[in-house]
């Protein structure tokens, strides 16, 4: 995967937006997320989006297509909540495997039309979404026994490995560990790659990572430091980090600034569009965040950029267009003493 | 960001906050009371599943001061995996104490697996080693990496503990090899624990276990360069189980020495420490006796501390309680006090010290004061540590709030009596910043300016750019004061002060606290906002600063805070060379490239030198720049501008009008002659910095030097060879001038004899400015009419004198070609003494003083430069080019030799 590195010398990469938003578009059913395979499912399946790779794969494929089209050079699987911890509250843990395979596939069979349509073409990538799940492993659930916890390190590196294991085989480029809100359930999942690397030789693929500022405190939901945050993630010798959701691109500026200084590896953005408005709808308009985002890549804080909740193929195209004039980020020189 | 980033390979741990150990960085003291063996009531309450209270033991090591904290749960009666997993899963509810990095500490791995599965933040394992052979101690230390942790690595191997300095040494380096080689550690993540054994047992073998360890620390970091040290220290004193008093002292002594030795962190009682220079000076030798293994030759130290220490004991508490310093004045208690933590007698004492002084802030800002800048002191030389500080500062708080409702009585009744108004009043904010908790400083400060009628307010500690600008913003204020200790505030510093420009602040920023500096204010700070940046040394200057910046002179201040500041920066930027350097052949592979297809070069209207004798002083007058002539007398500023301005204006007046008629008398009366002389000739580039002059007669090869900075892509290693072309390039030209203005010794004199250093000064200014002025002038000429490359030039003066021409003239001993010993070749190629009315000295000054001589180069992207810090290499090629011994090329270079 040398490749990637070398395009991210050259230029500044596009990462593709929000897929939740583009699938609710569709208002789908219940009955279009069961398809014909879980149509006596036991419980409802309606939001399990992660769903749609098994029973709607042409409505997942051609999302992606859309962000291609706009101008992403990397996109993420729909797989942010397929492991057997959060496939759970649908009693689906035992499809964990099946739908990080069929998210690859999905991302796979847009990118084979996308360079059909689009011959001699930039290499288009695809990055396993790896989430954050709906259970943390530093904060008890329960107020009045702050030592308890709902899940335990094993059990969560377990169920990631079981998703790493299924994007690998899928055939992703890359491991995306987002929206980590948790450190240590994103150092699970570096365990379990890892472990998984080391276990299954050749097999090893680069790691980006995605960590959540939640407000203007500057801090993880878990209560660290970007700084700190970024230390205990290290270890992964990651492609890449950076930050993504809970913030729209203005509140989000100040972290990157500082992610661009201390992170000896490439950066990544990929705010929301904007803050949720009284009706928790994402209300920023494509110009307005390329807009901030262009003075972002002016000031060489980047190397791969892209959208979260709330953004569309129109607001990567109008991101993809205010950055593609300016150099990447540079990786600091790493001096001995 | 177009500088490069730099980031260096330093230790990085966190919890919810991050710690980097620095080169620079303080001893790093690591909580030792929440270890089961080593704390009974830890044991007692971990024990008794009481682990609510066990928190509170972690709670009060980090208010000791415990940067980080080691936890270990090592007891037979214990379920060593359930009992780490608990703890520390509580322990992460509370974020006073998970802020820090937590030092997972046991002998059974699989406790210290289940400690690494609770903790967010990047820990440290302490410890693993080759106890039981290499496959195992890879094994564990690849799971340690798959949790993103650190190890301390003990000293052992399968031989056993290492005790002797070469066994230490030699086993730490076989671990760092395995673990960078085979594990994949990086080095600065690897922490050695090379034993600390205890001393002065009466066994002989022991005594010099300290200094062993000492010794070792010396070698590893020689040899393993990016590693760190770690100890624990309770050890070393062991046999003195039970006589606190002496250990403390020991621990203290010990630690002194170990730290200076490169000791970076070690596990030590963070509210438990001596503070060096207090120990009572018997003790404290026999401590340095047997720490240091001196005056030892049968343990005659070892029995002169055993038998101090049964005195201690026999006298009991009494002696441990040194009470002679109450019978001091009332400003040695106070700063006794603050030295040594002990608030119990601080109300009194300050309250005592009240009733002597006028004012109850005088207190504060004298003997309180004075005693802070004592623990400063002690902090900065290592003889204090930082759990003493916070100690320290503890005391100082209590006093300050004994003496704070007199001060707010007596700010009321000055607002009574209408000297204060109390609406209306200036706004401060101020904010220890971002990855800084120090603020002792900055709550004096507020303290102080709250006492002379400002509206403090106060951010606290930790506070990002963001909220110091929004706060601003919101709350109106008039000045903005920033404060830190620690070193990476000073960056944090230049943030602030870059984000306030970005978002178009126009008040005032202050930056105070201890580590910073008026030199960084002035190169790092100053630069990145317009709008006002002033370094405040103490709480004391700080009101005259504020006045200045909210009265009516804060235009005046500023400007010469201004212009202050940028001689500041000109001096540091000529004396620093922080920056690597490259080898002196890369340096010339990465010279200027020019390309000469572009530019036709002009051929002179002469070759060989034209000299200028007794030329018109009144031709010279429109080329004098004055901007040098007032900075000769300090005073700062463009001209004219400076005549009308507000604060030096009218002595900047009077002193040019004194000037001209000076300049008029000197010229009238031709006190001084001025002669020049400008030589042209073929010449080319024969070699990467060699330059060759034809003179028709003779050539005669120039040698010039190199810049070996390691510069940014494409920033070329500039040489002043690099303006000139090879004979396949082009044909190439050069020039050479000297001027000089006679005469002035004797007038100089007169002024002295007179005792008139006014009028004597003026003198010998005027010559320099008239010589300058001449170089410009001749320059002109040159450019214009004797080589005439660029006949149409046009210039105004104010043009002329920012140098906005083609071409230019440095000078032989000058940034851009830094070796006088070229002069050599110019005086000669210039027609010598005779002809230049110049003498060369031995150590090549001109003279008369009131010379200027240079070469003269006319590429059109021919710019000056300082050739700045050059390496050894360069200096051997530059003396075999010049046929001088290597040591003569040096002496002669040394000011640019790193």
């Amino acid at each position: 995967m040398s490749s990637i590195r070398t395009a991210l010398d050259k230029r500044i990469l596009i990462l593709d937006g929000a897929m939740g938003t583009m699938i609710q578009r569709r208002k789908l059913s219940e009955s279009d997320f069961r398809g014909k395979r879980f149509a006596d499912w036991k419980s409802d399946v309606k939001g399990n989006n992660d769903l749609l790779n098994i029973t709607q794969p042409e409505i997942i494929s051609a999302i992606h297509l859309e962000y291609l089209n706009a101008g992403a050079d990397i996109i993420e699987t729909n797989t942010f909540s397929s492991t057997s911890i959060a496939q759970a509250d649908y009693d689906m843990q035992q499809l964990a495997h099946e739908l990080n395979v069929a998210g690859a596939k999905c991302a796979r069979m847009a990118i084979a039309q996308w360079e059909k349509e689009n011959p001699g073409g930039e290499k288009k990538y695809i990055a396993g979404a790896i989430g954050p799940l709906n259970k943390t492993l530093s904060i008890s659930p329960d107020v009045n026994n702050p030592g308890f916890r709902a899940v335990n390190f094993d059990e969560v590196a377990a169920a990631y490995g079981e998703q790493i294991n299924g994007l690998i085989e899928g055939g992703v480029d890359l491991l995306l560990i987002e929206t980590i809100f948790d450190t240590l359930n994103a150092k699970a999942a570096i365990f379990a790659s890892r472990r998984y690397f080391r276990e299954h030789p050749g097999t090893e693929i680069p790691i980006m990572i995605s960590g959540t500022i939640t407000d203007a405190s500057g801090r993880t939901l878990s209560g660290q430091t970007l700084e700190a945050f970024y230390t205990s993630v290290q270890h992964a010798r990651p492609l890449s980090v950076g930050l993504n959701c809970a913030l729209g691109a203005s509140q989000m500026r100040p972290h990157i600034e500082e992610l661009s200084r201390i992170a000896t590896c490439y950066t990544s953005a990929y705010p929301n569009a904007g803050l949720p408005n009284a009706f928790g709808e994402y209300d920023e308009q494509p110009h307005d965040t390329a807009h901030i985002i262009e003075e972002w890549a002016q000031k060489g804080f980047l190397n791969i950029v892209g959208g979260c909740c709330g953004t569309t193929p129109d607001h990567i195209r109008h991101i993809a267009e205010a950055v593609k004039n300016f150099s990447p980020r540079q990786l600091p020189q790493l001096q001995e003493n | 960001m177009s500088a490069k980033n730099i980031i260096h390979p330093y230790l990085r741990l966190s919890g919810l906050e991050a710690l980097i150990v620095r080169p620079g960085s303080l001893f790093i003291n690591i909580g030792e009371r929440t270890n089961v063996t080593g704390s009974k009531k830890f044991a007692r309450l971990v024990l008794g599943d009481h682990y609510e209270e066990a928190l509170s033991v972690a709670r009060q090591q980090v208010e000791n001061g415990a940067q980080m904290l080691d936890v270990n749960m090592d007891d037979a009666l214990l379920d060593g995996v359930k009992a780490m997993t608990t703890f520390l899963n509580l322990l992460q509810s509370e974020p006073d104490v998970a802020k820090i990095p937590i030092v997972i500490d046991s002998s059974k791995f699989e406790i210290i697996e289940a400690g690494l599965k609770c903790i967010q933040g990047k820990c440290v394992v302490n410890s693993i080693s080759l106890k039981e052979g290499e496959e195992k101690f890879i094994k564990e230390a690849t799971i340690c990496l798959d949790y993103g942790a650190s190890v301390i690595v003990m000293a052992f191997d399968e031989k056993g503990q290492a005790d002797t300095l070469e066994r230490k040494v030699e086993i730490c380096h076989r671990a760092y090899k395995i673990l960078v080689d085979k594990v994949g550690f990086s080095p600065q993540d690897i922490i050695f624990d090379p034993n600390i054994f205890a001393i002065a047992t009466g066994m002989e073998e022991h005594n010099n276990y300290a200094v062993d360890y000492i010794e070792s620390i010396k070698l590893i970091k020689q040899r393993m360069p990016l590693v760190h040290i770690s100890g624990g220290v309770s050890n070393l004193s062991f046999s003195f189980r039970g006589n606190e008093h002496v250990r403390e002292a020991m621990h203290a002594v010990f630690l002194y020495h170990a730290i200076k030795a490169g000791m970076d962190m070690g596990i030590v009682n963070a509210g438990q420490l001596a503070v060096y220079d207090e120990i009572e000076p018997e003790l404290k030798k026999l401590c340095e006796d047997v720490v240091l293994n001196k005056n030892n030759d049968n343990n005659e130290a070892t029995d002169r501390l055993i038998k101090f220490a049964e005195q201690v004991k026999s006298k009991g508490k009494e002696i441990v309680k040194d009470e002679t310093w109450r019978k001091e004045a009332v400003e040695k208690r106070l700063a006794h006090a603050l030295v040594n933590g002990i608030t119990d007698y601080i109300e009194g004492d300050t309250e005592e010290a009240r009733q002597k002084y006028p004012r109850p802030l005088d207190v504060i800002e004298g003997p309180l004061m004075d005693g802070m800048n004592i623990v400063g002191e002690l902090f900065g030389s290592g003889k204090m540590f930082l759990p003493q500080v916070v100690k320290s500062a503890r005391v100082m708080k209590k006093a300050v709030a004994v003496l704070t409702p007199f001060i707010e009585k007596e700010k009321e009744e000055k607002i009574k009596r209408g000297e204060l108004t109390e609406g209306g009043a200036a706004k401060i904010l101020m904010a220890t910043v971002k990855g800084d908790v120090h603020d002792i400083g900055k709550n004096i400060v507020g303290v102080v300016l709250g006492c002379n009628g400002y509206e403090v307010i106060d951010l606290g500690v930790m506070v990002p750019a963001e909220k110091i600008l929004s706060e601003a913003a919101r709350l109106k204020v008039d000045l903005i004061g920033v404060s830190g200790l620690v070193t990476p505030s000073l960056d944090e510093m230049v943030h602030v002060a870059s984000e306030m420009k970005r978002n178009g602040v126009t008040i005032p920023l202050l930056i105070g606290g201890a580590t910073t500096s008026r030199t960084h204010t002035a190169v790092k700070i100053s630069p990145e906002y317009d709008n006002g940046v002033v370094h405040v040394l103490d709480a004391s200057r700080s009101v005259s600063v504020v006045g200045s910046l909210l009265g009516e002179q804060k235009n005046t201040f500023l400007a010469g805070i201004k212009s202050e500041y940028e001689k500041v920066r000109d001096d540091f930027n000529r004396k620093r060379s922080a920056k690597p350097l490259i080898s002196y052949e890369e340096a010339t592979k990465n010279g200027m490239v020019i390309n000469w297809k572009n530019y036709k070069t002009t051929k002179p209207s002469y070759f060989g030198t034209k000299i200028f004798d007794d030329f018109p002083l009144t031709a010279l007058e429109r080329f004098i720049d004055w901007q040098p002539f007032f900075i000769a007398w300090e005073l700062h500023g463009k001209f004219p501008q400076i005549l009308s301005d507000e604060k030096v204006g009218t002595a900047a007046t009077k002193l040019f009008e004194d000037a001209q008629k000076m300049l008029r008398k000197m010229i009238d009366e031709k006190w001084v002659s001025a002669h020049g002389v400008a030589g042209l000739w073929p010449a080319q580039r024969v070699a990467v910095d060699s330059v060759e002059i034809d003179t028709g007669k003779k050539k005669m090869r120039l040698e010039f030097l190199r810049q070996q900075l390691k510069k940014t892509q494409g920033q070329p290693n500039f040489s002043l060879a690099d303006y000139m072309p090879y004979t396949n390039e082009a044909e190439g030209y050069m020039g050479a001038f000297t001027v000089t203005i006679k005469g002035l010794d004797e007038h100089i004199k007169r002024y002295q004899e007179n005792n008139d250093d006014y009028d004597k000064i003026i003198v010998q200014a005027l010559g320099d400015r008239l010589a300058e002025a001449f170089a410009e002038c001749l320059h002109h000429k040159v450019r214009t009419e004797l080589w005439g490359y660029a006949k149409n030039e046009g210039l105004t003066n104010e043009q002329l004198i920012r140098e906005e021409y083609r071409g230019i003239r440095p000078a032989p001993g000058y940034p851009a070609c830094p070796d006088h010993t070229e002069k050599f070749k110019l005086f000669e190629l210039m027609g010598g003494e005779k002809d230049t009315h110049i003498h060369l000295t031995e150590s090549l000054a001109m003279y008369s003083p009131s010379s200027v001589c240079g070469w003269y180069f006319d590429q059109p992207d021919s710019k000056y430069f300082g050739v700045g810090k050059i390496n050894i290499d360069q200096v051997k090629d530059y003396a075999k080019r010049k046929g001088m011994e290597e040591s003569e090329a040096a002496k002669w270079l040394r000011p640019i030799l790193d």
